[in-house]
């Protein structure tokens, strides 16, 4: 950290003093490695229709989090992880044995997480006020240590791109085509629903569950109205989202709001910027 | 190149490769969607699968490409041939043959940013489409769209291409690595006139380069008997097989087709 604090106090801001100001170093970093984390996935998020899938993880992640506090967890954000990965786990074998649309499984599930995290909440009586802070999150409050687990988890998805993005995107294309090239969809489809899981969960706290689908989504809708092909696809989406992130984590210093809330305005201009600019 | 012996037309399927489903039967959820189904399919032939919709032809596809449980047997001859790895991942002694499939021409949107390029060497390469793509996996792509004419296609957006087109990259696709059996799934369908016939052409050529194996559905009749030399109509069971003549002016294609038209429609 000591390396990244001096890296900063070469920037030309007020809060880049040395010695002062940590909080917002640290927010900085948070936002360098989430922003490409969700940029990322977001490429494939959208790619494969899911942006309705990670939303409904985000609303499962509240619900673990009230497990997680209800059970005594020092942590409910582990509880939350957990509960993730198997409403992640459970929604794609319900959507492989259905014959229901996916969205439709999708509605169910996400409604029950949202109910049955409203109401472990609100047992006896209790107020769902605090709560409030997952809802809108809170970038300045980000450890040093926590920057850390992200950069791990950065790592982890980097590589899941580098083994697993090309069967990821034939899956999505044509499922039976994916098989007939020895492609296992079940388990690519379900290491991807994971790993969207374990990232929504575990950044739910800085980015805030009402946003958090909205940088799953915007990164790579505004990258596909520019991109030709799968690089620049990639390109404009970690671009979007790294610039938009830091952009919208000065605005927030500057003028105060939501960090969170922010990074999405700024992503949503560069979506209605891509959009103008699209390719005909 | 494989050295198979060319046997079409001459004494059985002895001294040939040759695809046999014995007794072929599949259920789904209950129901039965192919029973007994039994025929050879030699090297160098095209066969054509016709019947009217549900009638199991997708199913059959997928159980030749091992989608799906069955009961019954697919064996390939000649047996112990070179290891090969299966559709479902199973490694064989060459028992069972290494399918090529050409599917239902997937949608692309319009503005998917997948490349013919990216498509390509997602299927065929370990290398992470999403990085800059080295040279060698972008000749490779050419040399096996070239197998199809379709060279020029290869920086074109997939969601950019018309039917046939889309129809070429699919193909060449599957004819990598070369198969021993190559399955179209109504590769006519969404194909201009013009598309078909130089789909059709290339695929005679290629049986006759690659020896291989042609099995394709469709519901196109009228040009049957240019490219066929064998016609399966299905309807859960086989009803018909043998030359396309014989097939279309057999009682059982009348019956199978003049039922589900009916009504006045096209008698």
């Amino acid at each position: 950290m000591s390396f990244w604090y001096a890296l900063v106090d070469l920037l030309p801001f007020e809060w880049a003093v040395p010695g002062e100001m940590f909080f917002m170093k640290n927010a900085l970093l948070a936002v360098m490695v989430i922003t490409p984390l969700f940029g990322l996935l977001s490429t494939m998020v959208v790619h494969s229709r899911m942006s309705f899938f990670s939303d409904a993880l985000g609303h499962s992640a509240f619900t673990g989090m009230a497990i997680g506090a209800i059970c005594g967890f020092h942590e409910p954000t582990w509880a939350a992880v957990i509960f993730a990965v198997f409403f992640a786990l459970l929604f794609n074998v319900v959507r492989r044995r259905s014959t229901l649309a996916s969205d439709t499984v999708i509605g169910v599930f996400s409604s029950t997480a949202v109910a049955l995290g409203i109401f472990l909440s609100t047992l006896g009586g209790r107020s769902f006020t605090r709560f409030n802070s997952l809802l809108i999150g809170d970038i300045l409050s980000v450890e040093p240590a926590k920057v850390g687990l992200l950069v791990l988890i950065l790592l982890a998805v980097v590589g899941l791109w580098l083994v697993s993005f090309n069967q990821l995107m034939l899956s999505a294309v044509h499922p039976a085509l994916a098989d007939s090239r020895g492609i296992r969809v079940f388990w690519q489809e379900t290491v991807f629903s994971i790993a969207i899981a374990v990232v929504v969960t575990l950044s739910m706290t800085w980015v805030g569950l009402l946003v958090i689908n909205s940088l799953l989504v915007l990164p790579a809708a505004a990258a596909r109205n520019a991109a030709r092909n799968m690089r620049q696809y990639h390109l404009f989406s970690l671009l979007g989202a790294v610039l938009a992130g830091v952009a919208g984590l000065m605005t927030s210093y500057y003028w105060g709001g939501s960090a969170g809330a922010a990074i999405t305005l700024y992503l949503a201009v560069w979506f209605a910027l891509t959009f103008l600019l699209r390719k005909k | 190149m494989r050295k198979i012996k060319h046997g079409k037309l001459s004494a059985g399927c002895a001294d040939s490769c040759c695809l046999k489903l014995e007794g072929l039967s599949v259920r789904l959820e209950g129901d039965s969607i192919l029973e007994d189904v039994s025929f050879h399919l030699h090297c160098g032939e095209i066969a054509a699968l016709i019947g009217p919709n549900g009638a199991g032809k997708s199913t059959l596809f997928r159980s030749i490409l091992g989608q799906t449980s069955y009961k019954g047997k697919i064996t390939f001859s000649p047996a112990g041939g070179p290891a090969i790895r299966l559709a479902d991942g199973e490694i064989t002694g060459g028992t069972r043959p290494l399918v090529g499939y050409v599917p239902q021409a997937p949608s692309f949107d319009r503005g998917d940013p997948v490349s013919v390029l990216d498509f390509f060497t997602a299927a065929t390469a370990r290398w992470p489409v999403w990085l800059p793509i080295p040279a060698k996996y972008r000749e490779r792509a050419a040399a096996c769209l070239g197998r199809v004419h379709g060279e020029d296609l290869l920086d074109r957006p997939m969601g950019g291409l018309s039917g046939g087109q889309l129809q070429r990259v699919l193909l060449a696709l599957a004819l990598e690595p070369v198969p021993h059996i190559l399955i179209l799934d109504e590769p006519l369908s969404g194909v201009d006139i013009e598309g078909e016939h130089q789909l059709l052409d290339m695929l005679d050529e290629l049986r006759t380069q690659y020896d291989l194996s042609i099995f394709l559905s469709t519901h196109d009749f009228a040009t049957l008997s240019q490219f066929a030399d064998k016609v399966i109509l299905l309807n859960r069971r086989v009803l018909k097989s043998g030359a396309p003549e014989e097939v279309l002016s057999s009682p059982e294609f009348y019956d199978t087709f003049h039922l589900r038209m009916g009504k006045g429609g096209a008698q």
